[in-house]
């Protein structure tokens, strides 16, 4: 089959690679039919996350049709699914917590040491990303194995496109669990760093959730205009002092809530960011928390921290008094997907949710390698990259046609 | 003003030295006694497989790993019980074999590409509880084992404690190849009661097994 591969910093390759296949009961096997490239997948790209090794297939935003199935698997052929990126047993005492993107036996033995030496407790597996997490195949691929596709995957009907659905697998139900997190009270004001995708999710869901205002902040124009489409007010932090405008905003008192949807790679010419630039480029260090300080500050007393953005070991200059002082309530984890899937998608099909305005751009899974140095180089008017496996046409148009046909 | 300024960073610079100096100390200290000054008679309500060298209850071949398990005590003790079923989650256990209720036969892979020959006889068995194992004196090595199945809190399962105690074949220097090839004991063990776990609470063992670039790999087997 055909799968995008890591070999190295700014070096990703579609090659042919050998078919994935059923190993375990539960598993089942998907031909991928769309499949994005999400926001951490550049810190992947530009080579900040450890334990990734040249050869690895990416991609942990996928959906697909499922071809073949382990003898445990309740899933059948031909049914279309959408695949959560935390790979999660359903079993364990985490995942009965629904606290899945926890989940103590998807990371093999072999591999789980690494992340136990490194946090503390060996980490839950995900699809695509460095062995740290389990060093599973990704979904930039024709074809895929899916572990537990008892718990994981979700079926979606016929009637809905995939490009409604795919991002059920990641930044939707990020963007969810961000706004959760911020723990939204009647009246808030909640300012939200970074309108990628996720960011972007993140505003849509504050506002379901009963936000009075949203604030969004970011540099790239297009960006901060989609965030403005979803009901934000926008700061362009080029233009704006952010902590004295969000200030002034609020009367003086800060946001209610902040959201962190920016992590380990902020932008942004400030002293600390340079440094920690520096820094991250000599192997010094892996945090460029520029934003997640600039939100400790700014955020108001007794306020809460809510941060779906990624970061990935020790930060410094880290406001911890500042945090303390304040009474500050910070929350933060990868996204338990398994727990949102459903109500998300009743939401999709309900119309409450918009998930495809943010989409730029559609490419052939072919154009991959391109299309991660697009998304790198041109952030502003790249905001959404989908990648097909077949760039065929819309579903409801495909039937269409072989109505006609018939 | 100068000169007095001079004697301040002179008197910092000593007291600095004096504290790093004092730091080391205390360091190299605490490494020797292995706890920083605790009493001689141990007070700690931890489990013996966890005292630092030099303190009371330490031994220095002992080791264990504790796993929490969502099934029963009983459960999980019937499962062990039968030797038979250890090469599906012990990864250097290459054979079990039953000799009667109490004794088998074990063949393990040492490092490499070598295998050897171990006897055991159950020593201790308290169904729902524990099981503890001893190699007969005429095996290669010789090891003992113990496995523990402690209730956990309430919804929790069950803790289960591994503790082995052996003899490294071929001294300090086997036991750093064993380590570097990872076959340390401790690591393995590890490993194993994790794939026990993963057994009983999945029906399955996880493995990374899938598709990459890399030449040397085939999709069906895990990838370290």
């Amino acid at each position: 089959m055909r799968a995008l591969t890591w070999h190295g910093r700014h070096d990703v390759r579609v090659e042919t690679v050998p078919d994935p296949e059923v190993i375990n009961p539960r598993d089942a096997i998907l031909r991928v039919t769309s499949t994005a490239i999400c926001g951490s997948d550049l810190h992947l790209y530009d080579g900040y996350i450890p334990t990734l090794r040249a050869g690895d297939v990416l991609g942990h935003e996928f959906m697909g049709e499922v071809v073949e199935t382990g003898p445990k698997s309740t899933l059948k052929k031909g049914q279309r699914v959408v695949v959560p990126f935390t790979i999660s047993c359903g079993d364990c005492f985490f995942c009965k917590k629904q606290q899945y993107s926890a989940c103590d036996n998807s990371n093999p033995a072999e591999t789980f040491d690494a992340s136990r030496l490194l946090m503390g407790h060996p980490m839950g597996a995900a699809f695509g990303y460095a062995h740290l997490t389990g060093g599973y195949a990704g979904g930039q691929a024709e074809y895929v194995r899916v572990p537990y596709s008892d718990v994981g995957p979700i079926v979606v009907p016929d009637h809905v496109e995939d490009d409604e659905v795919l991002f059920l697998s990641d930044i939707l139900p990020t963007g969810w669990m961000g706004a959760e997190n911020a723990e939204i009270e009647e009246g808030d004001t909640v300012a939200v760093w970074g309108c990628g995708p996720v960011g972007l999710f993140a505003i849509q869901s504050a506002k379901i959730m009963g936000a009075h205002r949203v604030i969004a902040i970011d540099h790239y124009p297009r960006r901060l205009e989609l965030a403005k489409q979803m009901g934000a007010e926008i700061l362009d932090y080029r233009e704006v002092d952010v902590r004295e405008a969000l200030d002034e905003m609020t009367g003086g008192i800060g946001p209610d809530a902040c959201i962190d949807c920016v992590g380990m790679e902020s932008h942004g010419l400030t002293i600390d960011n340079i440094a920690d630039t520096l820094k991250a480029h000599t192997f010094l260090g892996t945090e460029r928390p520029h934003a997640l300080r600039q939100m400790i500050m700014a955020c108001r007393k007794g306020g809460r921290i809510s941060i779906p953005g990624v970061y990935g070991g020790f930060a410094d200059k880290f406001p911890l008094g500042q945090m303390m002082e304040k009474g500050l309530t910070l929350k933060q984890g990868q996204t338990h997907v398994q727990k949102y899937t459903k109500p998300l998608l009743d939401m999709i099909e309900q119309g409450k949710i918009d998930t495809t305005f943010l989409i730029s751009h559609r490419a052939p899974l072919e154009q991959a390698a391109e299309m991660y140095r697009h998304w790198h180089d041109e952030q502003d008017s790249y905001t959404k990259i989908v990648l097909k496996t077949e760039m065929a046409m819309p579903r409801q148009a495909q039937k269409e046609q072989q109505h006609e046909l018939a | 003003m100068a000169e007095q300024s001079s004697s301040t960073t002179t008197k910092a610079i000593i007291g600095a030295g004096l504290a790093a100096a004092a730091g080391t100390a205390a360091f190299l200290l605490s490494r020797r006694t292995g706890s920083g000054g605790a009493p001689v008679e141990g007070i700690s309500d931890a489990p013996d497989h966890v005292w630092r060298r030099g303190s009371d209850r330490y031994d220095a071949n002992l080791l264990g790993n504790t796993v929490m398990i969502g099934r029963t005590p009983q459960e999980l003790y019937d499962e062990w019980r039968d030797f038979t079923r250890f090469p599906r989650f012990m990864e250097n256990v290459e054979k079990v074999e039953k000799l009667d209720d109490k004794s088998s036969h074990w063949t393990i892979k040492a490092p490499g590409g070598t295998s050897v020959e171990v006897v055991t006889r159950i020593s201790e068995d308290k169904p729902g509880k524990a099981i503890a194992w001893a190699s007969q004196p005429d095996s290669d090595i010789q090891t003992e084992g113990r496995v523990d199945f402690i209730e956990a809190p309430p919804g929790r399962g069950t803790y289960v404690r591994l503790l082995m105690r052996y003899d490294p074949p071929g001294g300090m220097i086997g036991k750093g190849i064993a380590k570097l090839m990872q076959r340390e004991p401790k690591i393995q063990s590890r490993r194993d009661l994790r794939r026990f776990k993963s057994l009983m609470e999945t029906g399955e063992i996880a493995t990374n097994a899938s598709p990459s670039g890399r030449k040397s790999e085939t999709p069906t087997e895990p990838r370290i």
